[in-house]
């Protein structure tokens, strides 16, 4: 049925979405006895923000993680840019271009706020390991050019004056915010958001939505979003998936879901 | 002169890049350089130099070996004796079989060959974790030890694997008083810990960082986890092994294989616990600690005791010592010596105005 929806369709703002980057044909994934996600598709297009939402344990991580190779589903399809994948690792998914956070924060906790970003850029320098040795000529112009661009990551997340503080001593909101930081140093082209929001008061709440859609205006980058916050999620998005227990509910514009008796009926609880 | 980094303002990345982005640092660097270069060769003495510096040096070396596997890879591992012994026997049969082969050569040979092995008993880190690649690593330890004893072409057929260090001779100068042996290791010390500092601050480090706190995480963002292993394991072992060959050649003279066992193994995990896992200024404060201890409590021992020491009481008292800063350090203070010179230089930098 969203396949329908005009393909050139614009956005406020004057964003364009584009063409489908990612599409899931048919995925199933269980583990053990669990069926976490069954016979699921939905695509996602360029320039979106795609959210998905369900109650709790009902497959919005593992969808994520299906999505960047964390989890291989026993059935399906994955097309990246019309190309078939079949097994990627996590590896390949982040060289193609895809970049996430996690539900809970997966930053490195001895390392600074700084060097957390730098890793980001881990897949774009090409030094080997004799010339960091020597850190001279090549290896310093990199880290430098690197820097700059971690630096423009900093500034974009207003984060300037945390930068050489380690991230375990961080508060919850801004440890988020950082986890932003390094995904978004990738320069991806596709980000997968996994509850950026949740745990975060009112004011850290706006800061990262605001965040959220700058990324996307500005670098065009598509977004892929859990968040359990239905104002957020409706304020934001172009279109929601719905899952409950692993199954696909409902999938259209906001303002579609919102009135879909079935999430309506999974929201409260009353019939499956 | 206090110390303040108030008015030095850095105007590029490169200036903050520095290893040490504050003057007063730099200039007590360089002090210490010169202190150590030019100071100690002229007035310290034999006792001091053979006894004390030469081997805090290399301990030091090791001790930086290890923190990069352990304090930044975060691989435990309980085999740098072994990956010493491997230097020290790579680099003599270096000597030993290659007419004219520089000093020099031998010792970065004998550290790749270290690096190699290294390579091979890390292999178990792909799968396992903790613990149990500990125990991998203490398999290294014995097997390393055992194989140079039961092959006598290691040790080129002497009786139960004591190799003679060859004399140093570096563009036909011989390093032959504890003074220029001093000078050379320290030069090889230094310029070995500069590296492994950049290292550590390189992409390379903030790789080996990544996979140490969150190896999930490092692989969703790109990091290969094998490589970065690895590549710990190949550059910790190259340090353990150069440092065994000046073990070797700059500290003995005459080694076994036996001589590279578990309990060396265990006394350079305790530098880097007592210096600071994840530091290299750690690794030389930890070393420096733990070979001045036992001197110190003897020298106190004989003042307290004045002759009559009760037998055994001095060897035993260092344990008991050792066991107990392990246990504080552990639990008070996991950072160690460096963290709480940091804490004490942050101090400096507020004093005297708290706050
Ligand atoms: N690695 C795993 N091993 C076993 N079961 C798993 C694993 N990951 C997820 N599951 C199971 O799959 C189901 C879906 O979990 P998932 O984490 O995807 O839910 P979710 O929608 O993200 O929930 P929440 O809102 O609580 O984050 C759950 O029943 C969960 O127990
Ligand atoms: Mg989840």
């Amino acid at each position: 049925m969203m396949n329908d929806m005009a393909q050139d369709a614009t956005a406020e703002g004057g964003r364009r979405i584009g063409e489908v980057i990612l599409d899931l044909q048919h995925i199933s994934l269980s583990f053990g006895g669990v069926n976490a996600l069954t016979d699921i598709s939905f695509d996602v297009r360029e320039h979106e923000i795609r959210s998905i939402i369900g109650p709790n344990g009902a497959g919005k991580s593992s969808m994520l993680n299906v999505m960047n190779g964390v989890y291989h589903p026993q059935k399906g399809n994955i097309l990246f840019r019309g190309e078939p994948r079949q097994k990627m690792d996590p590896h390949t998914a982040a060289a193609q271009g895809i970049a996430r956070t996690f539900q809970n924060i997966a930053l490195f906790k001895g390392m600074t706020v700084l060097d957390n970003i730098m890793t980001g850029r881990n897949l774009k320098m090409k030094c080997n390991l004799l010339e960091h040795a020597l850190f001279w000529g090549k290896a310093q112009r990199e880290e430098i050019e690197h820097r700059k661009k971690v630096e423009d990551v900093i500034d974009f997340l207003e984060i300037q004056s945390i930068r050489k503080t380690p991230v375990g001593r961080l508060p919850y909101g801004l440890q988020k915010r950082v986890e932003l930081g390094r995904a978004l140093a990738a320069e991806p082209t596709l980000l997968l958001l996994d509850e950026p929001m949740a745990g975060m008061n009112v004011e850290e709440k706006q800061d990262m939505c605001r965040f959220i859609l700058d990324v996307n205006d500005q670098f065009g980058t598509t977004i892929v979003l859990i968040e359990h916050d239905m104002g957020v999620v409706m304020d934001i998005s172009d279109r929601v998936v719905v899952l409950d227990y692993g199954k696909k509910i409902g999938d259209g514009p906001p303002d579609e879901v919102k009135n879909n008796a079935d999430v309506i009926a999974a929201y409260l609880g009353t019939s499956h | 002169m206090l110390y303040r980094e108030a008015g030095q303002f850095k105007a590029s990345y490169k200036e903050d890049q520095q290893i040490f982005p504050i003057r007063q640092d730099r200039v007590g660097m360089a002090v210490i350089l010169a202190i150590f270069f030019l100071a100690v060769p002229m007035f310290a003495s034999e006792y001091w130099l053979q006894a004390i510096l030469i081997p805090v040096l290399i301990f030091s070396l090791a001790a930086i070996g290890l923190n990069i596997l352990t304090g930044y890879a975060g691989q435990l591992s309980l085999g740098s004796a072994a990956f010493m012994a491997v230097g020290a026997f790579g680099a003599y049969n270096f000597m030993l079989r290659i007419d004219g082969m520089p000093f020099i050569v031998a010792l970065i040979l004998g550290g790749l060959c270290s690096a190699l092995v290294g390579v091979a008993f890390g292999l178990p880190s792909l799968r396992i974790k903790g613990f149990y690649l500990a125990v991998a690593t203490l398999a290294a330890q014995f097997f390393i030890v055992w194989a140079l004893v039961k092959f006598p072409w290691f040790s080129n057929h002497s009786s139960s694997g004591v190799i003679s260090a060859q004399e140093v001779n570096i563009l036909g100068f011989a390093f032959d008083t504890p003074v220029l042996k001093y000078l050379l290791t320290l030069a090889v010390v230094v310029v070995l810990a500069l590296l492994a500092k950049n290292l550590v601050r390189s992409t390379t480090g903030r790789r080996w960082m990544a996979v140490r706190d969150m190896d999930v995480a490092a692989e969703v963002i790109g990091i290969r986890p094998m490589r970065a292993k690895l590549s710990a394991f190949a550059v910790s072992s190259f340090y353990c092994g150069v440092a065994g060959a000046l073990y070797a050649y700059t500290y003995l003279g005459t080694v076994e294989p036996e001589g590279f066992n578990l309990d060396l193994s265990f006394k350079i995990l305790f530098m880097i616990i007592i210096g600071g896992v994840g530091s290299i200024l750690g690794s030389f404060l930890g070393a420096a600690f733990i070979v001045l201890l036992p001197i110190f409590l003897n020298v106190f021992m004989h003042s307290v005791f004045a002759g009559s020491l009760p037998a055994g009481l001095g060897s035993n008292l260092e344990l008991i010592v050792f066991g107990g800063l392990i246990i504080f350090f552990l639990i008070v203070e996991p950072h160690g010596l460096a963290r709480l010179w940091t804490l004490a230089k942050d101090k400096l930098r507020l004093w005297p105005f708290p706050h």
